[in-house]
């Protein structure tokens, strides 16, 4: 466990935990850590995303698939206890907007292979970018949060996400969008989220993203046998907060991996470029056209 | 706005504010019968879907639509905002092709088409209103801090919003004509080459931007549709899906408002169609072209054989490339009926393919697919009959198929081959209708 063990009693690492947090504060920081964060594709860039933000390190091959993780996020969320009847398990289960992780069981080359699933909090999130109302926000901290002050509810962050995450209540008047925040609130509180608390296999390891990518290798190369030597969300889609370990190819465990390396906000980065481009040359080239076009009858105004 | 802005003596200000009042308290008022087939029909559709939004915003989007986890966008987005757009492209491209390019030929259909470009963005893109899960939160990329310029639909919102701006100011010099303004109906003038260039630029961003918003759902659209050239392709393909609607509106307008039309417009109708056909034709051709470019680029030949493929083709040969050649012969010939046929064919396939990009080759492998429930079928019905009423009460009372009145038509260059129709404040008409 080594660095990351020591980063399980002190999840924040800038400021002190603090431990009474009102509600109005709490917006208040997100406010603050907001200011000059990552949405854009090239901001993120430029301050070498992925270092300071904390993460979760999934072993795969020390998960059971007792689902107290699921349980423990329902209870920590206040959202309904997950349905475990043998009716319910039966199928592959996905998150919904009562159930923010799922863990489902998959039959694979070494066995039954418990996985949990929940946000990747991607070091650049297409939810984030996708947003035009910077409701759904990357965090400093890492963690990808939304804020329901600011959503409109387009769910255009669902369009974009690439992991399907982000929930919509159809059912409401007043519909939220469901997802994991990591347990930010937890985490300001200065405790780990809940299903790393409650993991009694100890399949998950909370930490600083590099501190848990260096414990992930360590790992892989100690028991080349017992791993791939594949970390999932190191590179996928430039990387993301939640980061896999497993003894079978991902694709086994039905994850996607075909989604590149690249992070998802630089596929809209060269369209947004050719805005100001098409704002600052059209007009001119269009009042020039104009003027070499007209006749000589005709009068300066405009008429329709 | 009202009435210390009417250009008339100062003195008699109280006596023109209520004759102002009465004008538009009379042209409110419907004229010619209630009771049309069209009213019939529209009327319990647009009651009916005033109960199922009432059950929509009390209950959730849930309550009366199809969408999904796996499908947050359906027909209200896919065919609503991003189809009725792509068809209200005509007016960006007719007013370049007549205030910048200053081809006289199309003078005569500019205004209804900035009319139908202004009513579509209006309806269509304010259906996208119903479809908000928290609309109390519109504004918020508008004013305060929550300025998400990273967002591709923050700039497609912004874009919408400004371009409805430039499309009414377009449009405004046909209402202070109505209205009897002359002084306000110089200043609007003069503003219209302006709002035109402005126009133009947010159209070409905007529509592209439509296509845009699906960048970033890699992975979720089937590989023969998805490009990272479908802002280039949605830019392309809103030209002829434009014009093509502009063809069918004008040959449907050309029998129902027959009474309004100029006899300008009557006469050149022909000759402006066959116009149109031919620039159609060319876009299409570009578009084919390009849509080749991208097909040889994504490797993707071997997706062909199978039945999304054969889907593929059907939109790409049947409803783009039959139609591009069918406009080419309706030019050739000279024939406007078939141009007709070949404009019905073209905004059929641009249909499918919004409806392919935003619904059907999106997500084309889920377990459950999405199909729209029939009262989203129906609200978005609503919002077309809605759209109509709305046309058609400006058109009946307007010039917009019908000459400007005297007073602008004696200032103006403009060639005039029909008689003086003086139309302050709509009475001549008003006592030739009756």
């Amino acid at each position: 466990m080594g660095a990351s063990s020591e980063e399980k009693q002190r999840p924040r690492h800038a400021d002190p935990p603090k431990s009474t947090l009102d509600r109005r504060s709490f917006i208040g920081a997100l406010g603050l850590a907001g200011i000059g964060v990552a949405t854009r594709a090239t901001s993120a860039a430029a301050q070498t995303p992925g270092v300071a933000e904390v993460g979760v390190l999934v072993d795969t091959t020390k998960c059971a698939g007792c689902r107290m993780c699921e349980v423990a996020c329902a209870q920590a969320n206040g959202l309904p206890m997950p349905d475990h009847s043998p009716e319910a398990l039966a199928q592959e289960r996905t998150m919904s907007e009562t159930q923010r992780t799922v863990v489902n069981r998959y039959e694979t080359d070494k066995g039954t292979v418990s996985v949990k699933k929940q946000c990747m909090h991607c070091v650049q999130p297409a939810c984030a970018s996708a947003c035009l109302t910077r409701a759904m926000l990357k965090t400093h901290e890492g963690p990808v949060v939304w804020r329901g002050n600011k959503c409109m509810g387009c769910r255009f962050c669902m369009v974009s996400c690439p992991f399907n995450v982000p929930k919509f209540e159809y059912h409401s008047a007043n519909p939220k969008i469901e997802k994991c925040t990591l347990c930010w609130e937890r985490l300001n509180e200065g405790q780990e989220p809940a299903c790393v608390a409650n993991c009694p296999m100890k399949a998950l390891t909370f930490g600083k993203r590099t501190d848990l990518l260096r414990e992930a290798r360590k790992r892989i190369v100690e028991n080349p046998d017992r791993y791939i030597d594949h970390i999932y969300g190191e590179q996928e889609v430039g990387g993301t907060s939640w980061m896999y370990l497993s003894a079978v190819p991902f694709e086994q465990l039905r994850f996607r991996t075909d989604l590149g390396t690249e992070a998802y906000p630089t596929l809209t980065k060269n369209f947004l470029y050719a805005v100001p481009v098409v704002l600052t040359l059209v007009p001119g080239f269009l009042l020039a056209v104009s003027n070499a076009t007209k006749r000589g009858d005709e009068s300066s105004e405009g008429e329709t | 706005m009202t009435t210390a802005s009417l250009p008339s003596n100062k003195i008699d200000i109280v006596g023109e504010g209520k004759n102002f009042l009465r004008f538009i308290l009379r042209e409110l008022k419907p004229k010619g019968k209630l009771l049309t087939p069209f009213n019939a029909i529209s009327i319990p559709i647009i009651a009916l879907a005033a109960i199922l939004l009432f059950i929509r915003f009390t209950k959730g989007l849930g309550s009366i639509t199809n969408l999904s986890q796996e499908y947050p966008w359906g027909l209200w987005i896919g065919f609503d905002v991003i189809t009725g757009v792509a068809f209200a492209g005509g007016a960006y491209v007719l007013t370049f092709i007549v205030y910048i390019l200053h081809v006289e030929k199309y003078h005569p259909i500019v205004r209804v088409t900035v009319l139908n470009g202004l009513l579509a963005y209006i309806f269509y893109a304010g259906a996208l209103l119903l479809d908000l899960g928290r609309p109390w939160h519109v504004i918020n990329p508008v004013i305060g801090n929550s300025f998400g310029v990273s967002s591709v639909l923050f700039l497609v919102a912004w874009h919408f919003m400004l371009y409805m701006m430039a499309e009414f100011l377009e449009f405004s010099p046909a209402i202070a004509e109505w209205l009897g303004w002359r002084r306000i109906r110089k200043v609007l003038g003069s503003l219209t080459l302006g709002a035109v260039i402005f126009g133009i630029c947010l159209s070409i961003l905007h529509q592209s931007g439509l296509g845009a918003l699906y960048l970033m759902a890699k992975g979720k659209i089937h590989p023969l549709w998805y490009s990272e050239f479908i802002p280039i392709l949605f830019l392309v393909s809103s030209i002829f899906a434009g014009l093509s609607m502009v063809i069918f509106e004008g040959s449907i307008s050309r029998k129902v408002f027959k009474y309004k039309m100029s006899h300008e417009h009557h006469i050149k109708h022909d000759d402006i169609v066959l116009g149109l056909a031919k620039i159609c034709a060319g876009t299409m051709f570009i578009y084919l072209f390009l849509k080749l470019l991208v097909f040889v680029h994504g490797q993707h030949a071997d997706l062909l054989m199978t039945p999304m493929g054969y889907w593929y083709l059907l939109e790409i040969v049947g409803f783009v490339a039959v139609p591009c050649i069918l406009f080419v012969h309706a030019v050739r010939s000279g024939k406007v009926s078939v141009a007709r046929v070949a404009a019905i064919l073209s905004l059929l396939g641009i249909v499918l393919n919004r409806l392919n990009v935003s619904i059907i080759a999106f997500k084309w492998d889920a377990a459950v697919r999405y199909v729209p429930t029939w009262m989203e079928v129906e609200v978005t019905l609503a919002v077309i009959c809605a759209e109509i009423w709305v046309f058609r009460w400006i058109v009946n009372r307007m010039p917009v198929l019908s000459e400007s009145p005297a007073w602008v038509l004696g200032r103006a260059s403009r060639p005039s081959g029909i008689t003086d129709i003086s139309r302050r404040h709509g009475i001549d008409r008003l006592k030739k209708e009756a």
